[in-house]
C-alpha cells in the first residue's frame, strides 16, 4: 500500500512537472467562463452566448465557454470586478463593449482603463444610427439639423445613456453640424431610448443598428443615418453620416469582444488570440447571428489593440470638453 | 379568433411534454427564493437553441407563467416572497400559515392565479392592438406620477402606524440612491465595493423579509425546548374555489390593476401585487381584517400578479420592444431563431405566435392543477422544526442572494440589510414598504429626470408634468388615495405605542 501510495505520488509530480515545463500545454483542462457585464436579455448577453457556443467543438478550445452576468452601473460593476477581482489564470474572460468601458474610464471614478485588460479577439461591430418615429416629418439628417437650428437645444433624442456609444455618436453629431441638440440618456438602456421614439416623447434617437433593423422591420421607425464610415450589409439603402455631409467617423460604433485580465500568462493569451477569433468565424455562429440581426466583425488581438488606442485617443478630445 | 386554430400544435406530444416540463420546472424555480421569473427564463434559453421556435416558446412561455405563480409558496410558507411580485401575498398568506391554514391560503393563491392569468392573456389575444396604444401613452410624466401614486400606499401598507409606515418607505427611498445613478453614472453613497452596483432588488427582498424570519425561528428555538410545529389543517379544493369566487371584489380589483400595471413598460410586475392588495384593501368592508390572514389579500394579490404576465408581452409582441427584464430574455429566445417580433410575427409566423399564447393559456390551468397538487404537499413544509427551518431558509437565502449576479457583494448586503430588518420589525417597522421605497425610488427619479431635460428643451417643467389628461387623471388618483388615508387615519385614530407593536408581534408570532 505505502509503495502504492509512493509511486502515485512519483508519478503525480512528474505529471505537474511536464505541464509546468512546457507551460500550458494542456489549456484548457476544465470549463472557462465568459463575464458579461450587463444582464441576462440585452444585446451582449445574447450575442455572447452565441459566439462561445461552438467553444466546446474539437476544432476550438474543446471546453465550454458559461457566461456569467455582472450587470449594474452602465456596465461598470462588471468591469470593475473584472479588472480588480478576476483571476488572471486564463479560464476567467470577459466581454469588452467599446467606446463604453474607455469612456466611463476617462469620466473617471471606476478602477479600470485601457491598460486593464488584454483583448483576445472582437466579434461584432454594432454602429449607431439616427432613428425617428415612422409618421415623423423628418426624412434625412439635414431635416434634422435644420429644425435644431432653428430651434437651438430643442431637439429632443433619446440614447442608452451617458458615456456609451450613443452619447458618443450624439456628441459627434453637434460637433459636425454645429448645432446644440438636447440629448436626453434613457436609464432603461436601449430598448427604453426606442420606446420614448416610438411613442413619440421625443422627436429622435441614437440606438442600435440590430435594435433599430427590427423597429423598422416592424414598421415602427424610419433610419435616416448610420454613425459608421461604410453603409452596413442590414441596410443597404441607409446613408452614412458623412455621405449626407457630416465629418462624423467610426468611434461611436459598438464594438463587442474577449479580453482577459491584465497578468494573463502570454501562453494562454497567444493561444486563445489564435483560436478564438476561428471560433467566432464559425459557419453556426454566422448564421445565428445573421438571423438575429447582429452584424458581425471579427477581428483579431492585433487589430484589437490598435483599435483600443485609437478609441482612447478619439474619446479623449471628445469628451475633453465635458 | 384565429388563435383557436392553432390550439392543435399546443397538444401535440412533443409540445405539450415541454409545456408540463416548463410549468411543474417553473414551479419549482419559482419557489426557489432568488430563482426570479427572469432567471427561470434565461435558464432556460439554452434548451431552446435546438428547438423548433414554437416547441421553445411554448417552454418559455409555461416556464414564465408558472414561476410568477411559483413565488407564492415560498412568499406563504417561508414568508420569504421568491420575487418582486410575490411581497403582497406574505402580508396575508404567511399569517394564515401560521394559522395552520397554510393549505388554504396556497389552494387561494392558485386559483387566483389562475383567474387572474388566464384574463391576463385573453386581453393579450383579444386586444392587443389597442392594449399597444395604451402601453404608448405612458411617458415620463405619467410614469412619475404612477411612482408617486405608489409612494402614497406605503403609508397604508402593513405597518402598526402610519408614520412608521412612511419612515420605513424612505429609508426604502434612501437605500434605492446608493451606488451609480442610473442616468448621469454619479456616484452616491458607495461606502463599500459591495453596493457599487447599488442595492439590488431581489438580495434585498430575501434579506428584509427571510432574515428576521431565521433569526426569531433560532431564538425560539433556543427559549423553548418544545419548539413548536406549526399545524396544518386539510383543505378541501373545492371549498377553495367557492371562497376564491364568493370573494367576487377582491378578486375583479387584482385582476383588472394587474391587467392595467402590468402593461406600462418599466414598471410592470414588481408593483402589481402591492398596488391590487391597497385597492382592495381600500374598497373591502373587512378592511381591519387584512394583515391577519385575510383571503381578500392572498386573491387580490396573487390575481394581480399573474394578470400582469400576458400584458406584459404585449410591447414585446407588437412593437417589439420588451417592457420587462422577462420580455427582453424572451425576446433573445425569438431572435436566436430569425424571428422578429413585431407585425412579422403575426403576419409570417402565426403559428409561432398564438401557439406561444395558447401554451400560456393552457398553462395557467396546469399550473393551477399542479398548484394544488403542491399545495398538499407543500403544506407540510410548515412542519419542520423550527431550528431545522431556520437552517434551511439560511442557505436558500445565501444561495438565492449570491445566485442573482454572482457576487458575494449580494450576501453581505442581504445579511445586513436582514439584521437591520431585525431590529426595526421590534419597533413595529415592516419590510413591504421599504422594498416598496426601494423599488419605487429610482422609477420616480429617473422618470422625473428625463421628464424634466424634455421639458427644458421644450416646453415648461410646469407644463410637462402639470398637463394633458393622464397626468391630471394619475394626480387625481394620487390626491385622492392621500386624501383618503388621511381620513382613515383620522376617524380610525391608530395611536400605536412601542407595546402595542410588541403585543402585535407577539399575537403573529
Amino acid at each position: 500500500m505505502k509503495n502504492l501510495i509512493a509511486a502515485a505520488s512519483i508519478a503525480l509530480m512528474g505529471l505537474t512537472g511536464a505541464a509546468a515545463a512546457d507551460g500550458h500545454a494542456n489549456y484548457p483542462e476544465r470549463p472557462m467562463m465568459l463575464m458579461v457585464s450587463y444582464g441576462a436579455g440585452g444585446a451582449t448577453d445574447f450575442q455572447a452566448r452565441i459566439v462561445t457556443m461552438t467553444a466546446g467543438n474539437d476544432d476550438a478550445l474543446g471546453m465550454p465557454i458559461a457566461i456569467i452576468n455582472k450587470p449594474g452601473a452602465g456596465g461598470r460593476v462588471g468591469w470593475n470586478w473584472f479588472a480588480t477581482q478576476a483571476e488572471a489564470d486564463g479560464y476567467t474572460l470577459g466581454a469588452y463593449n467599446i467606446p463604453h468601458f474607455i469612456a466611463q474610464s476617462i469620466e473617471g471614478g471606476v478602477e479600470y482603463g485601457a491598460d486593464s485588460f488584454e483583448p483576445i479577439a472582437n466579434w461584432g461591430a454594432d454602429p449607431a444610427v439616427f432613428v425617428v418615429a415612422a409618421d415623423s416629418p423628418f426624412n434625412s439628417m439635414a431635416d434634422v439639423v435644420n429644425y435644431a437650428k432653428e430651434n437651438p437645444g430643442g431637439l429632443t433624442f433619446s440614447g442608452a445613456g451617458l458615456f456609451v456609444g450613443h452619447h458618443i455618436a450624439a456628441l459627434q453629431l453637434e460637433k459636425a453640424a454645429g448645432v446644440k441638440l438636447a440629448y436626453i440618456p434613457n436609464s432603461k438602456g436601449g430598448a427604453g431610448a426606442m420606446k420614448a421614439v416610438i411613442a413619440g416623447e421625443v422627436l429622435g434617437g441614437v440606438n442600435n443598428l440590430s435594435d433599430a433593423f427590427r423597429a423598422r422591420e416592424a414598421g415602427n421607425v424610419k433610419i435616416l443615418g448610420v454613425f459608421d464610415l461604410e453603409r452596413n450589409d442590414f441596410l443597404p439603402d441607409v446613408p452614412t453620416m458623412m455621405e449626407q455631409g457630416y465629418d462624423i467617423d467610426n468611434a461611436s460604433v459598438n464594438f463587442r469582444g474577449v479580453m482577459v485580465p491584465k497578468g494573463t500568462p502570454q501562453p494562454i493569451i497567444d493561444k486563445l488570440a489564435e483560436i478564438v477569433p476561428t471560433m467566432f468565424a464559425n459557419g453556426r455562429v454566422a448564421g445565428k447571428m445573421k438571423a438575429g440581426g447582429s452584424p458581425m466583425h471579427i477581428m483579431n488581438r492585433a487589430e484589437v489593440q490598435e483599435m483600443w488606442a485609437a478609441r482612447e485617443k478619439t474619446l479623449k478630445e471628445l469628451l475633453a470638453g465635458l | 379568433m384565429e388563435f383557436i386554430y392553432y390550439f392543435g400544435d399546443v397538444f401535440t406530444p412533443f409540445n405539450f411534454m415541454l409545456l408540463l416540463l416548463g410549468t411543474v420546472g417553473g414551479l419549482i424555480l419559482g419557489a426557489t427564493p432568488g430563482l426570479s421569473p427572469t432567471m427561470a427564463v434565461a435558464l432556460l434559453i439554452p434548451f431552446t437553441f435546438r428547438l423548433e421556435p414554437a416547441s421553445g416558446l411554448i417552454l418559455l412561455g409555461a416556464a414564465y407563467t408558472s414561476t410568477v405563480a411559483g413565488g407564492a409558496v415560498s412568499a406563504i410558507l417561508l414568508k420569504i416572497p421568491g420575487a418582486p411580485a410575490n411581497i403582497a401575498t406574505t402580508l396575508d398568506g404567511h399569517t394564515m400559515a401560521k394559522k395552520g391554514e397554510g393549505a388554504r391560503a396556497l389552494q387561494l393563491s392558485f386559483i387566483a392565479s389562475a383567474v387572474g392569468g388566464v384574463f391576463g392573456v385573453l386581453l393579450l389575444i383579444f386586444l392587443t392592438p389597442l392594449l399597444a396604444q395604451w402601453a404608448l401613452a405612458f411617458g415620463p410624466s405619467h410614469l412619475f406620477w404612477l411612482a408617486i401614486l405608489g409612494v402614497t400606499i406605503i403609508g397604508s401598507l402593513d405597518s402598526s402606524s402610519v408614520v412608521k409606515g412612511l419612515l420605513s418607505g424612505c429609508i426604502g427611498l434612501w437605500l434605492a440612491t446608493i451606488g451609480f445613478d442610473d442616468i448621469m453614472g454619479a456616484q452616491r453613497f458607495i461606502f463599500h465595493s459591495s453596493v457599487s452596483g447599488g442595492i439590488n432588488v431581489i438580495p434585498a427582498l430575501i434579506g428584509l423579509f427571510a432574515i428576521p424570519q431565521v433569526i426569531t425561528m433560532f431564538a425560539k428555538g433556543r427559549a423553548r425546548l418544545d419548539a413548536e410545529v406549526l399545524s396544518v389543517e386539510k383543505h378541501p379544493i373545492s371549498k377553495a374555489f367557492r371562497e376564491v369566487f364568493n370573494r367576487f371584489r377582491a378578486l375583479s380589483i387584482g385582476t383588472i390593476t394587474g391587467s392595467i400595471i402590468g402593461l406600462i413598460p418599466g414598471v410592470g410586475g414588481q408593483i402589481a401585487g402591492l398596488v391590487a392588495y391597497d385597492q382592495a384593501k381600500k374598497m373591502s368592508p373587512e378592511r381591519g381584517k387584512f394583515g391577519t390572514g385575510h383571503s381578500e389579500g392572498v386573491i387580490a394579490a396573487e390575481s394581480a400578479n399573474n394578470a400582469m404576465v400576458g400584458p406584459s408581452l404585449v410591447p414585446l409582441l407588437t412593437l417589439s420592444i420588451p417592457g420587462s427584464p422577462t420580455a427582453a430574455v424572451l425576446l433573445g429566445g425569438l431572435l436566436i431563431h430569425g424571428i422578429f417580433p413585431g407585425s412579422d410575427l403575426f403576419d409570417n409566423y402565426p403559428e409561432v405566435a398564438w401557439t406561444f399564447i395558447n401554451s400560456m393559456l393552457i398553462g395557467q390551468i396546469l399550473m393551477c392543477i399542479f398548484g394544488l397538487y403542491i399545495a398538499g404537499l407543500a403544506a407540510r413544509v410548515a412542519q419542520v422544526p423550527n431550528n431545522v427551518m431556520a437552517a434551511v431558509v439560511l442557505g436558500l437565502a445565501v444561495f438565492g442572494s449570491y445566485s442573482v449576479q454572482n457576487s458575494m457583494g449580494d450576501v453581505y448586503i442581504m445579511m445586513a440589510l436582514g439584521t437591520g430588518m431585525f431590529f426595526l420589525e421590534r419597533f413595529g417597522f415592516s419590510a413591504a414598504p421599504l422594498v416598496l421605497g426601494l423599488i419605487l425610488g429610482p422609477i420616480a427619479e429617473a422618470n422625473f429626470i428625463q421628464g424634466s431635460m424634455i421639458a427644458n428643451a421644450t416646453s415648461s417643467i410646469g407644463s410637462y408634468f402639470f398637463t394633458g389628461p393622464l397626468n391630471l387623471l394619475l394626480i387625481g388618483i394620487v390626491v385622492a388615495s392621500v386624501a383618503y388615508s388621511g381620513w382613515m387615519e383620522l376617524r380610525s385614530r391608530r395611536y400605536t405605542t412601542k407595546d402595542d407593536a410588541v403585543a402585535k408581534e407577539e399575537a403573529l408570532s
